[in-house]
């Protein structure tokens, strides 16, 4: 069954290379993708993972290079094509239709003057499912699966023409920590079958954990393989080092950066923990806060927490669950539906954003272009869009732009952002910097609250430090810190209490103690306190 | 902004040869036809002032389009408040000139029409923040049921029974807008050039019009901001009805003195191309509203005269469009490639 090394690959790439205006997101990579092995693809956030496998998957055309697949030379133009080759991708997003079972929306892709054949259909998953080692009931919307669960069927599609490559991206970041281990059991199952496994990552535990090979990208070249048998023959010790010397090699004097720090702690659970006054009046409190929500979005039901000055309180849960929700509640841009907020020990639950900013609550949203910013304007209209028409740099309502230019500049020298100008529009920026442009915004000495959604996500590992560094940072000034991740390493590593959320709910709040972590994977999946 | 000459001039340039090539095609030489144009409309001094006078109602159109445009809202309804509000300033002229002296009679006047436009576009800015209705269709239905009523008033309950076209009765000259010194020219060309200068003021260096301009990139950014979406979109509606409605006004006060029958000049949809291509930039759009008001009158008289139709004036305004687009289409394209 397991292929040796040395066999014909399944599928093998020849110096790909694409470019994207400003960025080569692949410099000419050459990779071989082994039947019944899990290849890992590793690399930081914007190393050029998904471009690569959008290319497998047929979304995009590489610039230079070639495919082959059982060395025939084939040209993947489209998407349907990469299933007709047998190329199965799971992207980090579920794209499923919520109101069909799960058999019809396996159904989707058949030719549209076939009859539509129930029963093969249900035989072919029942084997697929066992292949897996799955318990799916077909006819179940798949709205009413968790997340999960979901996974699974996207795994059972991607395989559904016959699984001969099955790739992952960042597969792990929506699953609890007991989905995680499920997956890894389910990858192995497949790879037992001869498939080959593509499993992208920027985990280095999961790479090491699930891995039969190794390659690391960086900036979007190939910077270095572990072959299968050298794999095999390494501690966790000695891949690490590897990796790190294959991740970091050139750019920093090896190990000893924090950057690498940030890679090596990333589940090794090295914790922040400065102490913080719990003898006061809290900063700010929830009581049983209630929202409503639209089509499609988690409402929150009864939330109360709260949270110290000087304290850090993360919030874990599997993407969904009602964090975004909880996110606009405590900056005010969602109103409550019933219950309470009060912010040292003032009611609260009407004022809008801009009361609440002078209440010194801040709120750096997970959606940065999305909502955090206007792309078109520049770096420095940006950096006072949540004060027009305040002083100082408005002035009877008229704007001074030659403050807020300056205000810019000594911002952009401060903080280290990388831009052409203060006058460049803010959507040109990396998303690094961009978060760096939201940071300054919003940490300030007046601050007393400050709401951190998904700080880290999407950045490289020099950001996502600098990022992590600013929220301890404000916390040691006193201000009560939320951090809501869908990282429980992030959580582990830098908040005092842990709350977990579970369908609009907090199940339970932990401390963060050595073991706290198992406890937090099981109230993830919506298992009350014990 | 940046304003460069060559993408301004070279679509320009572009629009008026093409134009050319098609006046060849229809048998006419198309030198004397631009001639005649610049002749009539720019270099004759009689149609000088035409040009002007009609640039008046044209910019304050195109002013209240232009704080539409920035806020992001589609604003396409400005023909029928712009009729309604010329319907109010008809009605109310000749009858308060009975009382009062004319320059509070033109103020009054000025004022119901801005209001008349105003609550014509209640209506879609309720939808729009209420119901999140696509304000392009709800303003655009306004316009015809705009166009319809401002008829029927002028032919049922305003109808000045001593004239035997339907029209309303009619403000004396001496009573109109004043001139600027010995020219034909009426004072609303001065207002015009205040609204714009005045738009383009507030778009650009104050916290009001940064607010509308951050509503219209990206709505959701304002919300997160703590402004209030809601009451800026009324406000944004109102302004820019209001500004289409004072051209109205102006436009009857100053230069016909009463309204007729089935008389809708359509400026709207006339501006609304040279808003784009002054980018709702307006200090450019002083520009491209002169030029465009050169092209109408000199087309009127050409129509007349060599027999080209006036709706020659559409298709080279249509082909500045394309070429304007076009050039800004290959500039990216360039930008593009230097950056890769």
């Amino acid at each position: 069954m397991t292929s040796v090394a040395g066999q014909t690959p399944a599928v093998s790439l020849h110096g790909i290379t694409k470019r994207f205006p400003g960025v080569l997101a692949n410099d000419d990579i050459s990779l071989d993708i082994h039947a019944g092995e899990v290849h890992v693809l590793l690399g930081e956030n914007g190393a050029g993972k998904s471009t690569l496998i959008g290319i497998l998957a047929g979304m995009q055309q590489p610039d230079a290079g070639h495919i082959e697949i059982d060395s025939a030379r084939v040209k993947i133009h489209s998407p349907r094509e990469s299933l007709r080759l047998r190329i199965g991708t799971v992207f980090q997003h579920v794209l499923l239709v919520h109101s069909l079972t799960v058999i019809e929306n396996l159904m989707l892709g058949d030719s549209w003057w076939r009859i539509h054949d129930r029963k093969a259909a249900l035989a072919h998953f029942g084997q697929i499912s066992e292949l897996l080692g799955v318990d799916i009931k077909p006819d179940v919307p798949i709205g009413r699966l968790s997340l999960g669960q979901q996974q699974q069927v996207e795994i059972i599609r991607a395989l559904w023409h016959g699984g001969k490559v099955l790739v992952l991206d960042e597969p792990t970041s929506m699953l609890t920590p007991q989905g995680v281990e499920e997956l890894g059991a389910v990858m192995r199952r497949l790879a037992g079958q001869g498939v080959a496994i593509v499993f992208v990552t920027h985990k280095l535990r999961e790479a090491y954990a699930f891995g039969d090979r190794i390659s690391v990208l960086r900036q979007g070249k190939l910077v270095g393989d572990i072959a299968r048998d050298r794999l095999g023959a390494m501690d966790e010790n000695q891949a690490t080092n590897e990796i790190i010397r294959l991740m970091f090699k050139g750019v920093v004097e090896e190990a000893q950066s924090p950057d690498v720090e940030i890679f090596l702690r990333e589940g090794q659970q090295g914790h922040w923990s400065g102490s913080f006054d719990s003898s006061g009046p809290a900063a700010i409190t929830l009581e049983c806060v209630s929202t409503r929500a639209e089509l499609g979005e988690c409402a929150l039901h009864d939330i109360g927490f709260s949270v110290m000055p000087g304290e850090v309180f993360g919030i874990a849960g599997v993407d969904g669950n009602g964090q975004k929700h909880l996110a606009e509640v405590l900056a005010g841009q969602r109103p409550v539906h019933s219950g309470r907020v009060k912010l040292r020990g003032a009611l609260t639950a009407e004022a809008g954003v801009p009361a609440r900013r002078l209440l010194g609550v801040r709120y750096i949203t997970d959606e940065r272009l999305g909502e955090g910013t206007v792309g078109d304007h520049s770096v420095a209209t940006n950096l006072v869009i949540k004060e027009i028409g305040a002083p100082p740099f408005w002035l009877c309502g008229v704007t001074l732009w030659k403050r807020i230019f300056r205000h810019a500049r000594e911002v952009i020298t401060a903080h280290d952002v990388r831009t052409p100008s203060e006058h460049t529009p803010l959507a040109r920026l990396s998303g690094g910097n961009i978060q760096k442009v939201l940071l300054a915004r919003e940490i300030s000495a007046d601050a007393s609250v400050i709401v951190f959604n998904k700080p880290t996500y999407g950045l490289d590992l020099h950001n996502t430090r600098l990022a992590r560094e600013r929220i301890v940072k404000a916390a040691q000034s006193g201000i009560a810190t939320i951090v809501i991740s869908n990282e429980l390493d992030e959580l582990l590593e830098l908040s005092h209490r842990i709350g977990v959320m579970f369908a609009g709910e907090m199940s339970d709040i932990v401390d963060n103690h050595a073991g706290a972590e198992a406890e937090i994977g099981r109230l993830m999946t919506g298992a009350k306190a014990a | 902004m940046i304003f460069s000459a060559a993408r301004v001039f070279v679509p320009i340039v572009m629009a008026l040869a093409v134009g050319g090539l098609i006046l060849l095609a229809l048998g006419k030489d198309p030198f004397a036809y631009y001639e005649y144009v610049v002749g009539r409309g720019l270099l004759s001094w009689s149609g000088f002032q035409q040009t002007v006078i009609r640039a008046a109602p044209l910019l304050l159109i195109a002013s209240g389009l232009i704080i539409a445009f920035r806020a992001g809202i589609w604003n396409l309804g400005v023909d029928g408040q712009f009729l309604l509000a010329a319907v109010a300033s008809a009605a109310l002229a000749p009858v308060l000139i009975l009382a009062l002296p004319s320059w509070l009679t033109i103020i009054i006047c000025c004022g119901v029409s801005i209001a008349v436009a105003m609550a014509w576009s209640v209506v879609p800015a309720f939808l729009k923040t209420r119901y999140g209705l696509n304000e392009i269709i709800t303003t655009l239905m306004m316009t015809f049921l705009g166009i319809s009523l401002a008829n029927v008033l002028v032919k049922l309950p305003l109808n000045d029974p001593d004239n035997t076209v339907p029209q309303t009765m009619t403000l004396p000259v001496p009573d109109r807008l004043g001139r600027l010194f010995d020219t034909t020219i009426h004072s609303g060309i001065i207002i015009s050039l205040i609204a714009v200068l005045a738009v383009h003021f507030v778009m650009t260096r104050t916290a009001f019009g940064l607010k509308l301009q951050i509503v219209g990139a990206n709505p959701r950014a304002a919300k997160h901001a703590g402004l209030n979406v809601g009451r800026l979109t009324f406000a944004t509606f109102a302004i820019s009805a209001g500004l289409a409605g004072l051209g109205g006004a102006v436009e009857i006060l100053g230069v016909w003195g009463t309204m007729r029958a089935d008389w809708n000049p359509a400026y709207g949809l006339l501006v609304i191309p040279l808003v784009f291509l002054a980018r709702f930039h307006g200090i450019a759009v002083i520009g491209f509203t002169l030029l465009f008001a050169i092209l109408m009158i000199g087309g009127e008289s050409a129509s007349r005269r060599m027999g080209v139709p006036n709706f020659y004036v559409l298709v080279l305004v249509a082909l500045l469009l394309i070429f304007l687009a076009l050039v800004e289409y290959l500039d990216h394209l360039s930008r593009q490639r230097k950056k890769a």
